[in-house]
Order: C-alpha cells, then sequence, then structure tokens
C-alpha cells in the first residue's frame, strides 16, 4: 500500500505568542516582530547609498512604480480591480504639467495639487463603472485610458501627441531620491494601518462580501468612491513626481505598460497585503531596466512572466516567504 | 450614410460576437480576443502569400488554428484557474500581449500584410456605391447570425452550451460536463474572432494595433450591449455603428472614439448592467 503523507502547518509558538496577546516579554519576540518591518526599510536605504549614478536614476522610477502597485493592490482588496492604472497616473502627471505649464506654479504646489485633483478627475471618470463588480469594472477600467488616450490625439487639448515639456524640475537627484522613498514607505505602512482599522475594515469587506455590506447599511458606491480617491490620489502623486523628474509629460502617460506593471508586481509579490507588491517591485523594476536592450521584447516577457507566475505560484512570494517566517511543516501520514 | 451605418454596426457586431460568446457561457472574459483576431489574419496572409494555399483553405486552416490555441490555452492554463477571475483575466490579457507583441516583434508592420478582397469590384446600393467585399461582410455576418441563432436554439450542443451559461451546476446534473462546454465555447469564440478578422481584413492592412483596436470596439459593444446577451451585442453595435458614422459625418472622423466613450460612460450611468444584460444582474452587478 502506498504510504499517503499530508504537510501539516502549525504556527510557530513565537508567532503565537507576538501575534494576538501582545505581552512583548523578550528581545527575541520583539525582533520577531520589528526585524521585518525593519530590515527592508534599511536594506533600501544602504542599496541607495551604494549603488551608482545610473541605478540610482533607475531606483527612483522603481520607487515610484512601486507606490503605483501598492495602490492597485489596496484597490484590488477592496474589490476593485483596475487594469487601467494608467489613467490615475496620467490624470496626475496632466495636472501637474498642466499647473506648472499654464499657471506657473512652481513644484512644491503642483505636486499636492496635483494628487488631489488627479484623485478627484480620476474618481471622476471611474464613477459610472463604480456600480459595477469585479470583472466587469476591470473591463471599464481597461478601456477608459485607452480611449482617453485617443481623444488626446484627436483633439489635441493640453498638449496633443506632443505633451508638454520644459517643466521645473525637481531640486536634484538626492532629493528626489528622498521623496520618492520616503513617499513609497509612508503609503505601504500609512495602508496597511488603515486597512486594519476599523474605517478601513470596510473597504476590505467590499471584496469579501458587499451585500453584507450594504445589508449593514452602509452605502457601498459611498465606499468605494472613497477607496477609488484614495487609489488614486496616490497614483496622480506618482504622475505628478514623474512628470517633474522627466520635466515633461506625454501620451506616454497613459500606456499600457503603466498599467500592467502593478497587476505583475502585484501577481509575483502576492495580492492582498500591500508589502507583496513592494516585494514584486523592487524584484521587477531592476529586472525590467535590465532587459531594456531587449525593446519590446520587454513586454513579452513581463506578460509571460506573469503567465508562469500566476498558474505556478497563484499565492505570490510575499505569502510563502511569509509562510515560512510564521509556520513550521512538516509531513504527517494520513490515518 | 444610412448603408455605411449599417455595414459598420456589422463588422463591430462580427467583432464582437466572439468575445461575448464565449463570456456568456463559460464565464471566462477572453481578453486574448484582439490577438486572435489580428493572428486569424496574419496566418491567413501566411498561408495565402508565402505557401500558395488557395484562399479557402488557409482561411480555413487560420480559423482552425485559432480555435486549436483557444482551446489549448482554456486546457492547460484557465482550468486551473477556474473561478478566480481576476487571475482569468490577467491570464487572458498577459496570453494576448504575448502574441500581439510577440507579432511586433517579428515585424508585422506595413503594406504588404494585406489581404486581397475576395471579390474585388463595387456595387451601388441605394445610390451609394459599396465595395463588394463589403456586401460579402453584411451577408456573412447576417448568415453567421442566422447560424448561431439555429446553433444556439435547435442543436443538443447549442442547448447544452446555454443549460451551461444559465447554470453549471444544474447544468451538471443532467449530464452536461461543464468543462468540456467551456473549453468548446472557448473554441468557438476564438474561431468566431478569426473568422471576423478574415472577412474585415480585407477592408485595410493587418498591423498590431488593431489587435487592441478590436479589443476595446468588443468590449464596448458589448458593455453597452450587456455583456452576455447575444441580441445586445447586436443593438450596441448598431448604435455604436451609427454614433461614429455620424461623428464623422458631422462633427469631424477623429472624434468618433470620444463619441464612443461619452455613449458608453452615459449607457453605463444610466443603466450599468448594459442594455440587455439581465442574466447574472442580482449576482454581478449591483
Amino acid at each position: 500500500m502506498i504510504e499517503k503523507r499530508r504537510k501539516e502547518r502549525i504556527d510557530r509558538g513565537i508567532k503565537a505568542c507576538t501575534d494576538d496577546i501582545f505581552c512583548l516579554s523578550s528581545l527575541r519576540e520583539i525582533s520577531y516582530l520589528l526585524v521585518p518591518r525593519i530590515l527592508p526599510v534599511v536594506l533600501v536605504f544602504f542599496l541607495v547609498l551604494v549603488v551608482s549614478l545610473y541605478w540610482k536614476k533607475v531606483l527612483v522610477i522603481t520607487f515610484v512604480m512601486t507606490i503605483m502597485a501598492i495602490s492597485w493592490d489596496f484597490l484590488a482588496s477592496c474589490g476593485l480591480i483596475s487594469l487601467g492604472h494608467a489613467l490615475f497616473f496620467a490624470m496626475g502627471a496632466y495636472s501637474a504639467g498642466a499647473m506648472n505649464h499654464y499657471l506657473g506654479l512652481p513644484v512644491y504646489v503642483t505636486l499636492p495639487a496635483a494628487t488631489l485633483l488627479g484623485g478627484v478627475i480620476s474618481s471622476m471618470l471611474v464613477f459610472p463603472a463604480l456600480r459595477l463588480r469585479g470583472i466587469y469594472f476591470s473591463v471599464v477600467t481597461l478601456i477608459i485610458p485607452l480611449m482617453l488616450m485617443r481623444v488626446i490625439e484627436a483633439t489635441k487639448i493640453i498638449g496633443g501627441t506632443e505633451g508638454i515639456s520644459a517643466l521645473s524640475p525637481l531640486p536634484g537627484l538626492a532629493s528626489s531620491i528622498a521623496i520618492s522613498m520616503t513617499a513609497m514607505w509612508v503609503v505601504l505602512f500609512s495602508l496597511r494601518r488603515f486597512i486594519t482599522s476599523d474605517y478601513g475594515l470596510i473597504f476590505v469587506a467590499l471584496l469579501d462580501n458587499d451585500r453584507a455590506v450594504e445589508a449593514s447599511g452602509l452605502n457601498i458606491v459611498w465606499f468605494k468612491i472613497q477607496a477609488i480617491f484614495i487609489g488614486s490620489s496616490i497614483c496622480a502623486f506618482c504622475g505628478a513626481f514623474m512628470t517633474h523628474y522627466y520635466m515633461s509629460v506625454g501620451m506616454s502617460a497613459f500606456a499600457l505598460d503603466l498599467s500592467i506593471f502593478p497587476v505583475a508586481a502585484t501577481v509575483v509579490g502576492g495580492m492582498g497585503t500591500l508589502a507583496g507588491p513592494l516585494l514584486g517591485a523592487l524584484i521587477l523594476g531592476p529586472l525590467s531596466e535590465a532587459l531594456r536592450g531587449f525593446g519590446t521584447f520587454r513586454i513579452v516577457f513581463y506578460a509571460a512572466l506573469l503567465v508562469v507566475f500566476i498558474v505556478g505560484l497563484p499565492e505570490g512570494l510575499f505569502h510563502y516567504v511569509r509562510r515560512k517566517y510564521e509556520q513550521i511543516e512538516r509531513w504527517v501520514e494520513v490515518k | 450614410m444610412l448603408v455605411y451605418g449599417f455595414i459598420n454596426s456589422l463588422i463591430l457586431a462580427l467583432m464582437a460576437l466572439g468575445f461575448s460568446i464565449t463570456f456568456g457561457i463559460s464565464g471566462v472574459a477572453n481578453f486574448a480576443h484582439g490577438a486572435f483576431y489580428v493572428l486569424g489574419g496574419i496566418l491567413t496572409w501566411l498561408f495565402l502569400m508565402k505557401f500558395g494555399v488557395p484562399y479557402i483553405l488557409s482561411a480555413i486552416i487560420a480559423v482552425a488554428v485559432v480555435g486549436i490555441i483557444g482551446a489549448l490555452m482554456y486546457r492547460f492554463l484557465l482550468v486551473r484557474l477556474r473561478g478566480l477571475v481576476l487571475s482569468e483575466v490577467i491570464t487572458t490579457f498577459a496570453i494576448g500581449i504575448v502574441i500581439l507583441e510577440l507579432l511586433r516583434v517579428f515585424g508585422v508592420m506595413g503594406f504588404q500584410y494585406r489581404l486581397p478582397s475576395f471579390i474585388p469590384g463595387s456595387a451601388e446600393i441605394f445610390g451609394t456605391y459599396v465595395g463588394i467585399q463589403r456586401i460579402i461582410i453584411v451577408a456573412a455576418g447576417a448568415l453567421l447570425m442566422l447560424t448561431m441563432h439555429f446553433f444556439v436554439h435547435h442543436t443538443k450542443m447549442g442547448l447544452s452550451f446555454r443549460g451551461v451559461a444559465q447554470d453549471d451546476h444544474t447544468a451538471l446534473s443532467v449530464g452536461i460536463n461543464p468543462e468540456r462546454i467551456s473549453i468548446f465555447s472557448l473554441t468557438l469564440g476564438s474561431m468566431l474572432c478569426a473568422f471576423a478578422a478574415i472577412l474585415i481584413l480585407p477592408l485595410g492592412t493587418i498591423s498590431v494595433d488593431e489587435g487592441y483596436d478590436v479589443l476595446l470596439k468588443s468590449l464596448a459593444v458589448c458593455i453597452i450591449g450587456g455583456l452576455e446577451s447575444t441580441l445586445g451585442v447586436f443593438i450596441a453595435s448598431f448604435i455604436i455603428g451609427y454614433v461614429e458614422v455620424l461623428t464623422a459625418m458631422y462633427i469631424s472622423s477623429s472624434l468618433t472614439m470620444v463619441a464612443v466613450l461619452a455613449c458608453m460612460l452615459t449607457i453605463l450611468l444610466i443603466k450599468p448592467s448594459g442594455l440587455f444584460g439581465k442574466y447574472k444582474e442580482i449576482e454581478e452587478r449591483i
């Protein structure tokens, strides 16, 4: 007879102690909680210090993309799976560009203003789709940026095909790195805190069972609007930042790769944790830069990687690592 | 104008039909639709021009190959992800991108990638000159719609398609294998898509961007019509078709996309489930 075995997973003792009892009694328990949170921050910080100028620039872009990925995951954990994240990015990018170019506002005004304005415009554009769920929502969000791109192409508003250039730059590379890196950690940790708060639980509940939310007397469309506003403001910040970083804004802000990258990063990293996309994006960002020589082949590579991960390791890297960190695995006989 | 609007609408309906059928039956939103469309065109071109296979034969081969690719995609990738809507969408979308961008890498661009018309020349209908190709499209489109209607309503296979579309658990309990039906529906959808490509592409050149365009248009049509309703697709393509032609005639031909987008958003605001989407209204949409 074939001996049948199954994998048993048990939480480590230290996890049980630190998880919900909250009575940290030793340095070991404190470090068990703190190391996974502080170590990446420190590592990334030193990484930025040591790499060459070229890779510093790559890292700035990676940080911005990471923020996009985190925002995508936030929306996905609210049940709003967007396939058109470029829309939010572009709204921020164009608002910053337009404010800077036509109104002559300085960077420290346009950056926060574009964040808000971009969030408001994106929420208004996505509003008609908010009553849809799941796949229907994704379909509509996929269409909107691609069509808006055509609109700008056709009507030649805000720069048309050439875009707006000669915008004011950010003050130096060091401050760009500082801004983007700080923004990344702030977004990550505040969103993580937010979705575990009482108010944030409603957002997560939208994914799990939105009719239960509605039955509790809460207006789900209103909460979805809030979620979209938060998510799209974050992306609008990315757009505004990149506009000033490149000193120009163009139709590439609507490009498909901007919509795909957050999805790819989240799928690789693991969904629903917000830290997963960070992990995925920090891997994919430099990787895609290294593949830049291949031209359009890059996007093929992305997409293929996406398929491989979603079929092969559907839970994502972060969930895998976390399981190893928190649980003991062993084979036991099936009786 | 009326005639051109009519033809334009039927072209849209042909494009969207494959997507709508697949989605309506198996619930898989095939985002690789645009890629299959271009692939169908390219394969026909390849067989016709490079290998010198007769037109009809190469068209049949192309349709078959695309259908098989659809089936393989379901059998080896999607079947592991059934029920995880997000994963399905991402997978099909990613496969679509892989196909399209690979075609781009191999340099599918320019005027030589062009299917000849079936029969050159033009004819006069209600005082307008219309190319024979367009007339063929209309005829084939109408024929296809009728065949599909007959197939879905009067054959055993078609009836089991509808059964699975309505409720796959019940379908399973009366002896229909939903897995098999899903594979067939994906094959059928891909084949229809390739068929549409072969009919429509002689009007222009084959290009990679066409793939994204077709995906956009079919999605727009399906959203307006209601994603799982074939009648809705038909009506919606007439709405969009005429809106496009009217905008092009009276305002500006570059504004057609704006009109379509505005049309879509308005309809979503008024009736989120689309004009004819009734089926899963309570389940899927709020």
